[in-house]
C-alpha cells in the first residue's frame, strides 16, 4: 500500500436519520491519504448518505457525529453534471481560482483524452466523454480527498472498463484518497485498496484488497473477496 | 424527425405456431400421415408490411406563406371584380401606393420614429424594472415575500385597465404613454425571469457547493445563464406586449406616431392610410420579434432543442 499514516478523512460516531428511520448508525471510519476505498451496499443501505455527509451536502439532515476532512475535497456525481451553458474547458475549471486555471484545465483534458474538445458544448459529447470531463473537473482543484457517487453507473460496460483504467491512471498522477460508492462488486474489487460493505447503516465488512494492479478478475484472492461481497449483498 | 421516415420493414403477422413446432414424437409419425400443408407466404395469415404513417409528413416549400398569399389573392380578386367596396377596403396596390406616398411625401417616417422611440423608452424602463424585481425576488426569500404579491396582483389586472388612473396621475402626455408601455413589459419579464431563476436544477446548486464557489460566482455562472431561457421567453412576450400597448396609448392625445396618423385618417375616412398604418405596425412588430428570436438563438446556442 502506498498510503502513509496520514489521514485523508476521519468519520467518528456518525449517525443520520430521515424522519424516524436511521440511515447511518454510529459509523466510524478512517481514510488514509491516497487510499482507495470502495463503499458497497444494497440500495437504501446508506452509502450515498454517508458520502454526501462527508461531502457536507446533507444540509438539514438530522444526525450526530464528527467528520474531519482535508481542505481540498471534491465530488464526482453519478451524472456528469456539466453546466450545459459552459464549454468543456470552462466546465473543467469551474470554481477553480488559480492564475494558471486555463493551463491546468487544458492539461487535465489531455489527461482524460479529450484534448481538442476544449471549445465543445457538453451536449456535443457522448455520455462517456461527459463523464471524463466531470472527472477532469473533480481533479482540477488537486483534491486530497475525492468522493465519487457511482460515477460510472450510467455508462455501458465497455466504457465503464475504460473509465476504470483512466481513473487508476489519474489517481497515480494526482494521488487523492478516493471513496467510491458503487453497487458493482467487480468495480469495487478491481479498483479499491479496501472494500467496505454498508448494511443497515453500519459497516458490516471491511476487506482489504492487496492484489497488484492491473488486476485480473480471475485472481483467486479477488474471487474470494467477490464471493464474500456478493453474500453480503444477498445475491 | 418525422415519423414517416421509419422505413424499416417489420413483420406484422403472428408467427404460424401450429406447423412450425411439431413435437419430436409426432414428427416421426407425421412422415406416415398425410402431408401437412405448411402455409406459404401467400397464405392469408401473412400479408405485406403495412405501417400507416401518422406524422405530419414532409414540409411544403414556403409552406408558411400559403395563408398570406391566399388572403392577398382573395383581396386582389375581390377588388378587381368590385366585390370589395374600396371605401371599406381599398385594393392592395392602393395601400402600397399610399404607403409609398406617406413614406416619401408624407409624415410617415416622423410618425414611425415617434412610435419606435416611445416603444423603446417604455420597453427599456419596463425591462430594467422587471429584471431587477425578478432578480431580487428570485434570489431571496424575503425579496419574494415583498415583491411577488404586488406583482401578481398587477399581473391579474389587465395592464390597459390602469390607463384611466395613469392618465389622472401623469396626464395625457408622453409620461403616461411610456409608463403604460413599461408596465405591460415589466410583467412578462418579471414572470418568466423569476420562473427561470427558481427553475434552475437543484443538481447545479449542489455542484456549485461542492466546487466551493463564492455566492457571486454562483449567481454569475450558474443562476444567470440558467435563467436565460426564461428571460428570453419573457422578452418575446414583452416585445409583443409593448407593441400592443403602444397602439392603444397612441390613440390618446398624440400629435405624432403611427397611432396618431391612423386616428387622424379615421376622422377623415382615409381607409387606405389606416391600413397602411396597420401594415407598418405589423412589419415593425415582426421585425422586432425576429430580432429577439435571432438574439435568443445566439445566447442559447448551448441548448440542443427540437428546433435543432
Amino acid at each position: 500500500m502506498t498510503a502513509t499514516d496520514l489521514l485523508a478523512a476521519r468519520v467518528t460516531a456518525l449517525s443520520r436519520r430521515f424522519g424516524d428511520k436511521t440511515i447511518l448508525d454510529d459509523i466510524s471510519l478512517d481514510v488514509l491519504s491516497e487510499e482507495f476505498i470502495a463503499l458497497i451496499g444494497k440500495s437504501g443501505s446508506g452509502k450515498s448518505t454517508l458520502l454526501r455527509a462527508i461531502a457536507g451536502l446533507d444540509h438539514g439532515v438530522a444526525g450526530s457525529g464528527d467528520i474531519a476532512v482535508p481542505r481540498r475535497v471534491s465530488f464526482a456525481f453519478q451524472d456528469s453534471r456539466l453546466l450545459p451553458w459552459k464549454r468543456v474547458l470552462d466546465n473543467v475549471i469551474f470554481g477553480l481560482e488559480a492564475p494558471d486555471a486555463v493551463e491546468r484545465g487544458r492539461t487535465l483534458l489531455q489527461e482524460v483524452g479529450l484534448a481538442g474538445r476544449e471549445r465543445s458544448w457538453p451536449y456535443e459529447l457522448s455520455g462517456g466523454e461527459q463523464q471524463r470531463v466531470a472527472l477532469a473537473r473533480s481533479l482540477a482543484g488537486e483534491p486530497e480527498l475525492l468522493l465519487m457517487d457511482e460515477p460510472f453507473g450510467a455508462l455501458d460496460a465497455l466504457t465503464r472498463r475504460r473509465m476504470h483504467k483512466l481513473l487508476l491512471r489519474l489517481k497515480d498522477i494526482h494521488r487523492p484518497a478516493i471513496i467510491l460508492v458503487t453497487h458493482d462488486v467487480e468495480e469495487a474489487v478491481t479498483l479499491a485498496d479496501r472494500v467496505l460493505v454498508l448494511k443497515d447503516g453500519q459497516i458490516a465488512e471491511d476487506l482489504p484488497v492487496v492484489a497488484d494492479r492491473p488486476r485480473d478478475v480471475e485472481d483467486p484472492e479477488l474471487i474470494t473477496i467477490r464471493k464474500t461481497l456478493l453474500q453480503h449483498l444477498g445475491v | 424527425m418525422p415519423i414517416s421516415d421509419v422505413t424499416e420493414a417489420r413483420p406484422t403477422a403472428q408467427r404460424p405456431t401450429t406447423p412450425a413446432s411439431p413435437a419430436p414424437a409426432e414428427a416421426a409419425s407425421a412422415a406416415t400421415a398425410p402431408a401437412v400443408t405448411v402455409p406459404g407466404p401467400s397464405s392469408t395469415r401473412l400479408g405485406p408490411v403495412s405501417i400507416r404513417p401518422l406524422g405530419l409528413g414532409r414540409k411544403y416549400p414556403f409552406g408558411w406563406s400559403y395563408g398570406i398569399v391566399a388572403l392577398l389573392l382573395i383581396w386582389s380578386v375581390g377588388s378587381i371584380l368590385g366585390i370589395i367596396d374600396p371605401r371599406t377596403l381599398p385594393a392592395p396596390w392602393v395601400i402600397v401606393e399610399t404607403l409609398w406616398y406617406q413614406l416619401v411625401e408624407g409624415r410617415l417616417p416622423e410618425h414611425m420614429q415617434a412610435s419606435v422611440v416611445r416603444a423603446a423608452l417604455g420597453f427599456s424602463a419596463g425591462f430594467a424594472v422587471g429584471l431587477v424585481l425578478a432578480v431580487i425576488s428570485g434570489l431571496s426569500r424575503l425579496g419574494e415575500g415583498f415583491i411577488d404579491g404586488p406583482v401578481q396582483i398587477n399581473r391579474a389586472t389587465p395592464g390597459l385597465a390602469m390607463m384611466p388612473l395613469l392618465i389622472l396621475w401623469f396626464g395625457i402626455g408622453e409620461d403616461m404613454k411610456i409608463i403604460t408601455i413599461a408596465l405591460s413589459v415589466m410583467i412578462p419579464i418579471y414572470m418568466h425571469t423569476h420562473n427561470g431563476l427558481r427553475g434552475i436544477d437543484k443538481r447545479y446548486i449542489e455542484l456549485a457547493e461542492t466546487q466551493k464557489v463564492s455566492r457571486w460566482t454562483f449567481i454569475r455562472h450558474v443562476i444567470f445563464p440558467g435563467s436565460l431561457p426564461g428571460l428570453f421567453l419573457g422578452l418575446r412576450f414583452a416585445v409583443l406586449s409593448s407593441w400592443l400597448s403602444l397602439i392603444v396609448v397612441e390613440q390618446y392625445n398624440a400629435t405624432e406616431g403611427i397611432g396618431y396618423m391612423m386616428t387622424l385618417a379615421s376622422t377623415y375616412g382615409q381607409t387606405d392610410v389606416i391600413i397602411a398604418g396597420l401594415v407598418v405596425y405589423a412589419a415593425l412588430g415582426l421585425a422586432l420579434d425576429s430580432g429577439v428570436k435571432a438574439l435568443q438563438r445566439f445566447a442559447l446556442r448551448w441548448r440542443k432543442t427540437i428546433e435543432g
